[in-house]
C-alpha cells in the first residue's frame, strides 16, 4: 500500500495586513496610528498526498495555493493546525528534511546572475553534502534529461529565460528529492519550453517515484502532469479529487457534430430523441451525456447514413475556469 | 567528519562567492578608495596640531590611521543591506530552504569581497607611504599575526552586530533604518575619526564598556605599536562575540516564525 508522504490537518494561515485611506488625511491618520487587521488566506483544509502522486492545485490569483506550497515546504510558519511532510514538522527546517525537498518558484531564482550555472550547480552540491564526483555525475544526469549543455558555462543573465529555467530545475533537483514543491514552473515560457519542462516532470516523476505538488495557470501543465487536483477557493478548498471526475462533473455532456449523407437523413436524425443544438441543412449538432456516448454514438451509426462525425470537447480552461469562481464541488 | 564537511561548504561558498566578487572588481576598487576617511581625518589632526593634546606624535598618529583605514577594509559589513533586500524580494525563500543558515553565503561574500578588496588596499596604502615614507614601519610577526586576528574578530563582531539588526527585517521590513542609527556611534566612537584615547577619561570609561572601540580603535592601536591592552582588547572582543552570537540564534529563529515569504 502507499504511504502518505504529505499529511495536512485543520490547517490555517492569517496574516496582520495594514491598511491605508488614500490622499493625505490617509496617509497622516497612517502615520500616526496603523489600521491592523488580520486576513486569514487559509481557513481551516485537511489533505493527504500519496508518495509519487503528482498534485495540481487549482485557485484564482491570492487563493491560497502558493501559501500552502509555503507552508508545505517549511518557508512559513501556520497559524493553526498541523502539517508532517515525510515524516517531519516542515518549519522546523530539519537538515534531513531539507535534504528530501526542493521549491521551484517560476518567477524568482536562486542562480548566482553573473557566474555560470555550473558554478551555482557545484555550490548546492557542496550545500547538500555531495562529493565532487556524485555532482559531476548528476549534473551530467540532468542536463542530458533536460537537455542543457553549453549553457551550463554561461553567465544566468546571458540565458534565455527558457535555458535559466531549465537551470534552475537542476540547481534544485542536484540533490534528488523526493518531494517537489513546483510553483508556477512554467511561468513566461514558450509552448516548446513548456512541454519540454513538462515531459522532464514527467520523466522525473517516472523515473524517481518522486511527489510532486504544483500550481499552475496554464491548464495544459495541470492536465498532462496531474491526476488528482485540488481547488483552492478562498482559502479553502472547494474540490479535491480526480481531474478527469471534475471535468466530468463540470461538463457532463459532450457536443457532437454529425454530417449526414442527405439532409433526409439529417431531419430523421433531428426526430430521433437526441437533444439538437442546432441544425444546418445535412450538418445536425447534438448533445449527448458524457456516461451515454457509446451506445449513442452506436445508435447513430447503426441507424443513420453519416458521412462524417466530430467530438467537441468543451475547451478545458473554461471549464476549469468555473472551478476557480465556485465555493464547492461535492463529488 | 563534521568538520570537514563544513569546510568543504565555506570552501566552495568562499571559491563561489570570490568568483562572483572578481565580476565586481572595478566597483570593489572604488570600495576601497571610498574608504579613505582615515587619511583626510589625519590630514585634520596634523594641521591642527591636535594630536599634541594627546601626546601621540605625528609618525604614531599617521600609523594609527593608516592602520585604521586597513582595519576599516577588512572589517566592512553590509549584510543587513544585503539581507533586507533579498527578504523584501523573496530571494531569501530559496535559501531559507537549504541545510545552510543563509548567514552563511553573506558571510562568504563578505569574505571574499576582502580577499578581492585586498591587493587595492595595499597599493592605497602604497601611495600613502610614498609621500609619508617617516610613518612606514614593519610591525613584527607576533603583533602582525595579532593584529590580523583582532581584525577578524572586529568583523565578526561587525558582522553578528548586522545580523542581529537585519534579522528585524522579519517584524519592520526595513532594519536598514536601524542600521543607521547604530552608524552615529560606530563612526565616533569605534576611533574611525579620532583614536579613542583623545576622549575625555568619564567618556572613555563608558566608550570601553560599548563594542565599538574594539571595532577600529583597538585593532588599529595593536597594529601600528601604539600603547594598549593585547589581552584585555581580545578578550573583550571575543567577549563580545559570545554575547551576540545566542542573541543572534534567538532572533533568528524567532524571525523566521515571522517571514511571510514577500514577493515569492
Amino acid at each position: 500500500m502507499v504511504q502518505n508522504i504529505i499529511d495536512v490537518r485543520n490547517l490555517s494561515k492569517s496574516f496582520d495586513i495594514s491598511s491605508k485611506e488614500p490622499g493625505l488625511k490617509g496617509t497622516i491618520k497612517h502615520f500616526f496610528r496603523r489600521q491592523k487587521k488580520s486576513l486569514e488566506v487559509i481557513r481551516d483544509i485537511s489533505f493527504e498526498i500519496k508518495e509519487g502522486e503528482i498534485v495540481g492545485f487549482l485557485g484564482a490569483n491570492g487563493a491560497g495555493k502558493t501559501t500552502i506550497l509555503k507552508m508545505l515546504c517549511g518557508l512559513i510558519y501556520p497559524s493553526e493546525g498541523s502539517i508532517l511532510v515525510s515524516g517531519y514538522l516542515p518549519f522546523r527546517r530539519k537538515e534531513n528534511f531539507l535534504k528530501n525537498i526542493t521549491l521551484i518558484m517560476g518567477q524568482k531564482q536562486q542562480l548566482i546572475w553573473d557566474l555560470p550555472p555550473i558554478e551555482s550547480f557545484y555550490l548546492n552540491a557542496s550545500i547538500y553534502d555531495l562529493d565532487k564526483l556524485e555532482a559531476k555525475k548528476r549534473i551530467k544526469k540532468l542536463s542530458e534529461m533536460l537537455e542543457i549543455d553549453e549553457e551550463l558555462f554561461i553567465p544566468v543573465r546571458k540565458l534565455s529565460l527558457g535555458q535559466r529555467m531549465k537551470s534552475e530545475l537542476l540547481a534544485a533537483l542536484i540533490h534528488e528529492p523526493n518531494i517537489l514543491f513546483l510553483d508556477e514552473p512554467t511561468l513566461g515560457l514558450d509552448i516548446n519550453a513548456q512541454r519540454n519542462l513538462r515531459k522532464f516532470l514527467q520523466k522525473y516523476n517516472k523515473e524517481t517515484n518522486a511527489t510532486i505538488c504544483l500550481t499552475s495557470h496554464y491548464m495544459k501543465d495541470i492536465t498532462s502532469l496531474c491526476k488528482r487536483v485540488i481547488c483552492v477557493h478562498e482559502g479553502a478548498i472547494s474540490y479535491d479529487g480526480k481531474l478527469d471526475l471534475l471535468l466530468k462533473k463540470l461538463s457532463p455532456v459532450k457536443e457532437i457534430l454529425i454530417v449526414c449523407r442527405s439532409e433526409e437523413d439529417a431531419n430523421k436524425l433531428e426526430n430521433s430523441g437526441f437533444t439538437v443544438k442546432n441544425k444546418i441543412k445535412n450538418e445536425i449538432t447534438i448533445k449527448i451525456e458524457n456516461n451515454s456516448i457509446t451506445s449513442s454514438l452506436k445508435t447513430i451509426l447503426n441507424n443513420f447514413d453519416i458521412e462524417d462525425l466530430f467530438i467537441n470537447e468543451p475547451p478545458i480552461d473554461e471549464v476549469i475556469g468555473k472551478v476557480l469562481i465556485k465555493k464547492d464541488y461535492d463529488i | 567528519m563534521i568538520s570537514n564537511l563544513i569546510n568543504r561548504k565555506i570552501i566552495t561558498l568562499l571559491k563561489v562567492q570570490y568568483s562572483n566578487m572578481l565580476e565586481y572588481r572595478v566597483e570593489i576598487a572604488l570600495w576601497a578608495i571610498s574608504g579613505i576617511i582615515p587619511f583626510f581625518m589625519l590630514n585634520i589632526w596634523t594641521n591642527n596640531n591636535l594630536n599634541e593634546s594627546i601626546n601621540i606624535s605625528d609618525v604614531m598618529l599617521s600609523r594609527y590611521f593608516v592602520c585604521a583605514f586597513f582595519v576599516r577594509q577588512f572589517s566592512v559589513v553590509w549584510v543587513v543591506f544585503s539581507f533586507e533586500e533579498d527578504s523584501l524580494m523573496g530571494k531569501v525563500s530559496p535559501y531559507l530552504i537549504q541545510p545552510l543558515n543563509p548567514f552563511f553565503r553573506y558571510f562568504a561574500q563578505h569574505l571574499a569581497e576582502q580577499i578581492t578588496r585586498f591587493p587595492f588596499a595595499l597599493i592605497i596604502a602604497f601611495f600613502f607611504f610614498i609621500f609619508n615614507p617617516e610613518s612606514l614601519w614593519i610591525p613584527n610577526l607576533g603583533i602582525l599575526l595579532l593584529s590580523i586576528v583582532s581584525t577578524f574578530l572586529s568583523f565578526l563582531i561587525q558582522f553578528l552586530i548586522q545580523s542581529i539588526v537585519a534579522c528585524i527585517c522579519f517584524w519592520t521590513e526595513k532594519a536598514s533604518s536601524i542600521e543607521r542609527l547604530l552608524f552615529i556611534p560606530t563612526l565616533f566612537l569605534s576611533g574611525l575619526l579620532a583614536p579613542v584615547v583623545s576622549f575625555p577619561a568619564y567618556v572613555k570609561s563608558w566608550i570601553y564598556l560599548t563594542p565599538f572601540p574594539y571595532l577600529i580603535d583597538f585593532p588599529a592601536n595593536l597594529l601600528s605599536g601604539n600603547e594598549t591592552n593585547i589581552s584585555g582588547g581580545l578578550s573583550m572582543q571575543i567577549l563580545w562575540i559570545f554575547l551576540l552570537y545566542p542573541l543572534f540564534k534567538k532572533i533568528w529563529s524567532e524571525g523566521t516564525k515571522k517571514y511571510t515569504a514577500m514577493g515569492s
